[in-house]
């Protein structure tokens, strides 16, 4: 039996639906206790505005777009036999829509239990794509070994022969690179430096670093632990799998069940002992916040949702972080800034810039509201390569106009797609902030 | 501290962002707070300031008809001072991008549904097609597009005595997309001329069958986007005659671009804007406010700020709320009046006199809203553009006025105050 078996659901959480006579619940599995989503498509009004911010209908002409993924195949698939159109994969789980959206649909929810039921029913469990796709969901796992032996697997996997085989056999794009494993992860540095600098028990955060700055990019969790101890935090790292994001994005919504079921059960035992959860990755805040409470009934799961922060959001509410870049300065640079869309979704898209900009030393641009394209695992597969390029080719257009030669942003695969249309060197907001205050 | 400005603005709409644009020019530091995306991709794009008064149109100058206006009407609060006040911000931030502002008078703008519309300011590309100017017209509907039907709508035109001939055509693009392509992805192949589609739509048409001699033509509202002027340019070129365009329903592109004109003029201004997290409560003391709660998914966030604008929309930008009983104002629970019976809040006729059309805060001579004692809720909060009641901006046709006269007022007021 696995660790990470998911506790029992609970009850449905409104005991006053049950006593509504003129409202008709309809479950969306059979059998299952998953949320009514028909009052989400009732509310659609058909505007199509979500159809137009949503990246990859810009790009692509055969993609229905949003209104279609959630409104509209909800209903269609009511009627006996209803299947879900297989477009439903080529949706990139931006949820760009859920913002767009002026009458409050939940279209990503809709467009995720459309794609896991699909994924479930519909798709061939020894497929290609099904293989690929359950790889890449499980990023984590994978990485996990990787990092056991870092400079083999970075060899490996960089070899040029061992891309193409990948492209073959699994469908994963030869132009891609895999980022490199760190030689020590996150979590190594942590436990070899003796944990946290800073005990106080009136500001505690307990840190999700999630998989990528744990495996790949260790530094930017090292800035987060140092930025935090600068302002008197006790940070604690507690045991966790990944947020979900690729596994949503994918349809695996077991595998995202189970890594939930290990996430909201360690973090919501330090919320009681009075820690807050910070990400440094803005799709792993948006998944313990948004998507956890709208996929999935697990015990404390709404308590975890309602105190998970991003990392310079949470330091923004809490600390006068303005007051203390006033009498910093930093070694001159300058920045072209990338707002991923789930930071976007989370209203944190402007903070890097409102906050580096008065920073000396700083040279910030935003390199507007474009997606970078290649939406986490999306990217990542053949079949999507070229959308996900033709979707970032206005980031890469602006990020060349920009004044800075390196990137910023706080997503791991944005930051991915930076370096790959660029040449770019991507730094995490973060670890300016360490630059300055540490 | 932690979030702080000198000026908080709630909503992001043309009341919020005039607002924001009119404190930040007294100096103070000031946030702008919207909820989701910016509304106005929903809005026409045409800046209404008065077309109608009790019914009674279309109004020639709005100036001269503001005194029969009700006294609680939001323009006799804040006097024709302040519209022009708002007009002023409006033009330095839309430029030559819009058309109108030589003169206080309306123009008269086709619509999509065939009706005449008393306007303010118009995008350039819509001014060649004002109802004033005797030159005959073809309409052209793309097949498809259920939105605007061009023949019919040319009916309908002609029926109120357009002082021109008038015609409808309807075509297809000469691109096959999608059955429900979008109107961003027709402009967008206009924009980058795909496969020749400029001429190709003029070939189309030059076929299309109209007895008419026309001087213009007009299209809805999604002739190209970054290259617009290019593209009606070209069209005119090959058609020989004007080209025009009309203001469409959503996704408005029309919408679209004021957006981008007003949020451009924000980061110009030096306002922060926060997007994506609704404002749901506050924190207050002594009679004034000292933050404004805002959900963060889940998290309640406080904004702190010296002075504050409610600018959040009227019962359909969800500013005012409704259920069964009452009409309330969410964030504030500002005194929204409205009868007790229900069915007192309409009236049968779909556009008739309904009283909802007005609910919304009532303010002092400051616009502070007020409470049932007619005493300000809190001396540092001021209201702005849709949430205000006494307008029925629907009716009048002066949405965007009422939203530029009160944001330009309830804006400098709070920047005044704050610095």
């Amino acid at each position: 039996m696995s660790d990470a078996e998911s506790p029992a659901t609970t009850e449905p959480t409104d005991p006053t639906r049950e006593h509504e006579t003129d409202f008709d619940p309809v479950s969306v599995f059979d059998g299952d206790e998953t949320m009514d989503l028909r009052p989400g498509a009732d509310n659609c009004y058909k505007c199509s505005v979500c159809d137009t911010a949503c990246p990859v209908a810009e790009v692509d002409d055969d993609f229905p777009g949003p209104k279609f993924q959630g409104p509209e195949q909800w209903r269609l698939k009511r009627k006996d036999g209803g299947e879900i159109d297989d477009s439903i994969m080529s949706c990139s789980n931006c949820m760009r829509c859920d913002d767009a959206c002026p009458s409050g649909v939940p279209l990503s929810q809709m467009h995720n239990t459309a794609r896991g039921e699909y994924v479930d029913e519909q798709m061939d469990k020894l497929s290609r794509e099904y293989v690929r796709n359950r790889i890449l969901a499980n990023y984590g796992t994978l990485a996990r070994l990787g990092s056991k032996v870092p400079r083999l697997t970075n060899l490996v996997m960089g070899n040029s022969l061992v891309q193409k085989i990948n492209e073959k056999v699994l469908g994963i794009p030869s132009e891609r690179d895999f980022p490199a494993f760190a030689s020590q992860t996150f979590r190594e540095w942590w436990h070899e430096r003796g944990g946290a600098n800073v005990e106080n028990e009136d500001k505690r955060i307990a840190y999700f670093h999630g998989c990528y700055s744990n495996y790949n990019t260790p530094e930017v969790a090292k800035a987060l632990v140092r930025v935090f101890e600068s302002f008197g935090y006790e940070v604690v790292v507690p045991r966790q799998r990944c947020s979900g994001t690729p596994m949503f994005a994918n349809g695996m919504l077991d595998d995202a069940e189970r890594a939930a079921g290990v996430n909201v059960g360690e973090f919501s035992d330090l919320l009681e002992a009075g820690y807050d959860v910070v990400a440094s990755c803005t799709s792993c805040s948006m998944s313990l916040r948004q998507e956890y409470p709208e996929l999935f009934e697990l015990s404390g799961i709404e308590e975890v949702a309602a105190n998970t922060y991003e990392a310079l959001e949470y330091l923004r509410i809490h600390e006068d972080v303005r007051g203390a870049l006033d009498d910093a300065s930093v070694d001159d640079q300058a920045l072209a800034y990338h707002a991923p869309c789930h930071a976007r979704n989370q209203g944190l898209d402007r903070q890097a810039v409102e906050l580096f900009r008065d920073l000396d030393g700083v040279l910030i641009e935003d390199v507007g509201d474009s997606c970078s394209g290649i939406s986490g695992t999306y990217g990542w597969k053949e079949e999507k390569y070229e959308t996900s390029m033709k979707i970032g080719e206005e980031m890469f257009e602006h990020m060349r106009d920009a004044t800075g030669e390196v990137g910023m942003t706080e997503c791991p695969t944005c930051s991915m797609q930076m370096e790959h249309g660029t040449g770019y060197d991507i730094k995490h907001p973060l670890q300016l902030l360490e630059e300055a205050l540490c | 501290m932690p979030i702080r400005e000198d000026v908080l603005v709630v909503g992001g709409g043309i009341a919020g962002t005039t607002a924001a644009l009119a404190a930040a020019e007294t100096g103070a530091e000031v946030r702008l707070l919207s909820h989701k995306k910016s509304t106005l991709r929903q809005a026409s794009g045409l800046i209404d300031v008065l077309g109608a008064v009790g019914g009674d149109g279309p109004i020639a100058d709005p100036f001269e008809a503001i005194e029969r206006l009700p006294d609680d009407h939001p323009y006799r609060v804040v006097g024709a001072e302040s519209i022009h006040d708002g007009l002023r911000f409006f033009d330095d931030v839309a430029g030559d991008v819009y058309a109108g502002g030589h003169t206080d008078r309306n123009a008269l703008v086709l619509t999509h549904g065939g009706t005449i519309k008393p306007t303010a300011r118009y995008p350039e590309s819509v001014a060649p097609g004002l109802a004033s100017a005797a030159a005959d017209t073809l309409l052209v509907g793309f097949a498809g597009l259920t939105d605007f039907d061009a023949p019919v709508a040319a009916d309908h035109l002609a029926a109120t005595g357009v002082p021109f001939e008038i015609d409808g055509v309807t075509v297809r693009f000469p691109i096959e997309f999608r059955d429900d392509a979008r109107t961003t992805r027709l402009a967008k192949a206009l924009d980058a001329d795909e496969d020749r589609v400029r001429k190709r739509l003029t070939d189309a048409i030059d076929a299309a069958e109209t007895d008419l001699d026309y001087d213009r033509v007009g299209f809805p509202a999604m002739l190209g986007d970054d290259h617009a002027a290019a593209v009606r340019d070209e069209l005119a070129d090959r058609l020989g005659a004007a080209v025009f365009e009309i203001p469409t329903g959503p996704p408005s592109l029309l919408g679209l671009q004021l957006e981008e004109l007003l949020f451009d003029a924000l980061d110009d201004a030096g306002v922060r804007i926060s997007a994506g997290n609704p404002a749901v409560g506050y924190e207050a003391a002594d009679g004034r406010l000292e933050s404004v709660t805002v959900d963060r998914r889940g998290q309640a966030v406080p904004y702190h700020a010296a002075e504050v604008v409610l600018a959040t929309g009227g019962l359909v930008g969800k500013g005012i709320d409704s259920d069964r009983e009452s009409v309330t104002e969410p964030i504030f629970d500002c005194h929204v009046p409205h009868p007790s019976d229900r069915y007192a809040w309409s009236e049968d006729d779909a556009f008739g006199d309904h009283a909802f059309a007005r609910f919304g805060v009532v303010p002092d001579d400051d616009l502070r809203p007020t409470d049932d004692a007619a005493e300000p809720h809190f001396e540092n909060l001021r209201a702005a553009g849709g949430v205000l009641g006494g307008a029925d901006v629907a009716r009048e046709k002066s949405a965007a006025g009422v939203s530029l006269a009160t944001g330009a007022y309830a804006g400098r007021r709070a920047g005044e105050e704050a610095t």
